[in-house]
């Protein structure tokens, strides 16, 4: 049970950092090519080597072998045998796709589908056999290494051995010599394991060699003194051997001699080796049953909402909870004996504790933030393989990527970043002939910018493309029925129709874009989080998409809000300004719609005593002051008494204990220990004002 | 689900009885099953919620979390009298979509704690009003005296909704 437990963390552990070896593997192909140095490509090797070598341990087999195959061709291209080609960067980059879906699917604990990997490996045998065939390279690649490192003491130590290429049918098995470093054990190796591994291949016989013993007295037990001759009567391919022997390939001295078959054995062996695939077929070769790829469910769940804090964020914490326990036991002392004079003390030990529970705080909340760098490393490969389909030339340039902001947040940002992106690239930019011929430089910019501004997070997807065509969105907006004839909108009001569910002026649909689905999405889901979406274009030049979010979810810039004898909080992100109202400035639409004069548009009136039934100071408004608020570009006034402080709140959740309050975004809890509530701003523009087309319909 | 979880939840002595936490609401004594019981705490500001019924007062800070409070005299229909020093707050966990939930249950004071063999725990009478039906888990007669037995799961549920996610 236990064993369970430990097996499933390991495997855990081996998912997380197979998916963290694939983006690094992701990331390096991207940059590499002709004049990449060696280190890069040594980098994606070693990425591949070890989600090879852990799938093969955890008997993903499927992995393992794919995975193979495309750490050969790394391997080639970082001997230098094989130069870097577009293609075959290509091609591992379609691989490093397989790979993951593979590992996802493996996560999920579903069937791994090897369609794709079959597919490519037809590719990749392809590239491979493009410049020599590869069995003619082991030899060179083995031998020329291996005698660099000769000197190494007690077993010279092999580098990673390129397959022995044989008919299967012309052999009954294999010799393999198994001399480890004397280390063997410290490397937490098992040769019992390698022996096992081997044996479920077919039959074994293991002489083991003594010979390296020493006497007794001077007999290390940590030492692996044995060697050991494994003879396995299998017909297997030789990489499946290998592959058992991968992770003690570094630090033992291995040699492999396939026994061929004696002329007379020839025809009844090859009979037997042929009926009997003795080893457990390869299910990579065996065409699977077509095993559907259902989107799997499980992926979603299978992050169970983990977090990796840097060491340093943690020794943080625990060097401010030190100093926590060093104020608590100062203020202890007061407990026990206390004496008018110390009064003086016992305030520094307060201010102390204040000082520290502060810093605790802040801490705390750092170890939810992660830098914007996670959401923005999937975007080199989105411009890259949509730059290509799209036969556009883009330069992807990323800025601020260390901005940090909360998990949660940062979660949220991928989707909504991911169509906005895609949206420049297939809008916004141009064909390079068209840049040409504007006067532009043949390669776009595509900028991606996080910085924080005040208590927030700026997000801004910037192009140097086409821009926004006013002309046209307007008269696509009239068209649709969402602009009056003779409506005069802003700039502002012209774009924000683009955030309109089902809005697209593009004139074909592509699969890239242009369905008018996304960026309704995408800013439904800004807003979710509490943030907004701004558009600034300027046409022929390009556009920037800014978004701003609060950091984190757990603390709000609150303005502190008084009706009657309640206090309310609103997230001041939301508050455009507050506003003491003049008569003039207010009228009313059939005695019943409250209208506010602001600036050069009327705004409702949300009385908030009126929706929460709270005895406020006075109904006259122009006693009271106006809020004014926006959310979803869409802004009213709301009705109050009197605003108190501006503070930073903790959010916590009325759901957990109660229940979810309509016009209500949570609770918090004031210095005084009372509770106060914080308001939904975009929940109750949208209530009100669904609230008001309904009594409007009624009356008509 | 919540009523099969009812007898593994209560404190089942060797001796076949239940522990119960009696309070007092109008003269009448009430009895809670104490494994329900997290805490009792004196009175509290309590902030009001729009858009509860009157017997949510509201909610208060219990060391950092949001629990509501049910004023029961109001659940129960009885009249409102104002709070005094034995006015107390018996804080209840029940089971809820996603883990425990916390409430508070205000009552006029808490009395004493029996145990309760489960012989003596007589059904609820037929003749029971809905509400009434819906807390009331059992009677007990004990000491010469009726307690009611409340049914916590039955009585927060039906007071403050049986979903979070109900909006």
């Amino acid at each position: 049970m236990t064993l369970d437990l430990e097996m499933e963390e390991i495997i855990k552990v081996f998912f997380e950092e197979s998916f963290e070896g694939l983006d690094a593997m992701e990331s390096g192909l991207l940059t590499l090519d002709a004049t990449a140095d060696r280190e890069t490509i040594n980098t994606i090797f070693r990425a591949a080597h070890s989600i090879k070598g852990g799938a093969g341990t955890f008997g993903f087999m499927e992995i393992a072998e794919f995975t193979h195959s495309v750490e050969t061709l790394l391997d080639e291209m970082r001997n230098g045998m094989r130069a870097v080609t577009p293609d075959a960067v290509q091609v591992l980059l379609q691989s490093v796709d397989v790979i993951r879906e593979m590992t996802q699917s493996a996560q999920a604990k579903q069937p791994i589908v090897t369609v794709g990997a079959d597919a490519l490996s037809g590719e990749l045998a392809r590239i491979l056999a493009q410049k020599g065939p590869v069995a003619a390279a082991p030899v060179a690649s083995a031998a020329a290494p291996a005698a660099a490192i000769a000197a190494a003491p007690v077993v010279a130590k092999t580098t990673p051995q390129a397959p022995i290429v044989v008919a299967l049918a012309n052999i009954s098995g294999w010799r393999i010599e198994f001399v480890p470093d004397l280390t063997l054990f410290k490397t937490c190796n098992d040769p019992l394991r390698i022996f096992a591994e081997l044996a479920g291949l077919g039959r074994l016989e293991v002489t083991a060699h003594a010979d390296r013993v020493p006497p007794l007295q001077s007999l290390d037990p940590t030492m692996c003194y044995l060697s050991w001759t494994v003879v396995l009567h299998a017909a297997v391919e030789h990489t499946r051997i290998i592959e058992i022997f991968d992770w003690v390939e570094t630090v033992s001295r291995i040699s492999y001699e396939p026994i061929y078959l004696d002329a007379k054995h020839l025809e009844s062996a090859a009979v037997v080796a042929r009926a009997a695939p003795a080893s457990p077929a390869r299910p990579a070769t065996s065409p699977e049953p077509a095993a559907v790829p259902v989107a799997s469910p499980a992926k979603a769940g299978s992050d169970a909402g983990s977090i990796r804090v840097a060491t340093e964020k943690v020794d943080a914490l625990i060097n401010l909870v030190g100093e926590l326990v060093i104020t608590q036991s100062m203020l202890g002392r007061f407990a026990e004996k206390y004496d008018p004079e110390d009064l003086e003390s016992l305030r520094r030990g307060l201010i102390q504790l204040a000082r520290n529970t502060r810093e605790l705080q802040e801490s705390v909340m750092q170890i939810r933030m992660l830098p914007i760098g996670f959401s923005f490393n999937r975007f080199p490969r989105l411009v890259h393989d949509l730059s290509r389909k799209l036969g556009k030339k883009v330069e992807l340039k990323l800025c601020g990527e260390n901005t940090e902001l909360d998990k949660t947040v940062l979660e949220k940002i991928g989707d909504p970043l991911v169509h906005l992106v895609r949206n420049a690239l297939d809008h916004g930019m141009e064909l390079p002939e068209k840049r040409v011929a504007a006067g532009k430089s043949e390669t776009g910019t595509l900028e991606l910018n996080a910085f924080h501004e005040g208590g927030s997070i700026i997000i801004e997807v910037k192009d140097d493309g086409a821009g926004l065509n006013k002309a046209r969105i307007l008269a696509k907006g009239r068209e649709r029925g969402l602009v009056e004839p003779d409506e005069q909108l802003s700039d502002e009001q012209i774009y924000n129709l683009i955030f309109v569910a089902g809005f697209s002026t593009a004139d074909t649909v592509s699969d890239v874009s242009g369905r008018g689905v996304g960026m309704d999405v995408v800013r439904r889901n800004i807003n979710d989080l509490g943030g907004h979406v701004q558009i600034f274009s300027t046409e022929g030049v390009g556009s920037t998409i800014r978004i701003r979010l609060p950091l984190t979810l757990a603390i709000l810039e609150g303005q502190v809000l008084r009706v009657g004898k309640e206090i309310y909080v609103a997230s001041l992100v939301s508050i455009i300004e507050t506003v003491q109202p003049t008569r003039e400035h207010l009228s009313s639409v059939a005695g019943r719609s409250e209208l506010f004069k602001h600036r050069d548009s009327y705004l409702p009136i949300i009385r908030l005593h009126d929706l929460f039934d709270i005895e406020p100071d006075s109904r006259d408004i122009a006693k009271g002051l106006l809020v004014v608020v926006e959310s979803d570009g869409r802004r009213v006034s709301i009705l109050v008494d009197e605003l108190l402080a501006q503070q930073q709140v903790v959010i916590k959740s009325l759901e957990t204990n109660f229940k979810h309050v309509p016009g209500l975004a949570g609770a918090t809890i004031h210095g005084d220990g009372t509770v106060a509530l914080i308001l939904d701003i975009p929940g109750l523009i949208s209530n009100f004002l669904e609230r008001q087309s309904g009594r409007v319909e009624l009356a008509a | 689900m919540t009523t099969d979880m009812k007898p593994t939840g209560s404190a089942q002595t060797a001796s076949g009885t239940e522990q119960y936490l009696s309070f007092l609401l109008g003269g009448e004594e009430y009895g809670v099953d104490i494994q329900k019981v997290q805490e009792i705490k004196g009175w509290d500001t309590v902030t009001r919620v729009p858009y509860s019924p009157a017997y949510v007062l509201g909610v208060i800070n219990l060391r950092g979390s949001i629990v509501p409070v049910i004023d029961l005299r109001l659940r129960f229909g009885l009249e409102k009298v104002p709070h005094d020093a034995t006015t107390v707050i018996i804080v209840v966990h029940v089971p809820g979509d996603r883990g425990e939930r916390t409430v508070g249950m205000v009552v006029d004071a808490v009395a004493d704690v029996y145990d309760v063999a489960g012989a003596n725990i007589l059904p609820p009478p037929e003749a029971l009003g809905s509400v009434e039906k819906v807390f009331v888990r059992g009677l007990a007669n004990q000491d010469g005296k009726m307690l009611i037995l409340i049914d916590v799961d039955g009585l927060v549920i039906s007071s403050v909704g049986a979903s979070r996610a109900a909006a």
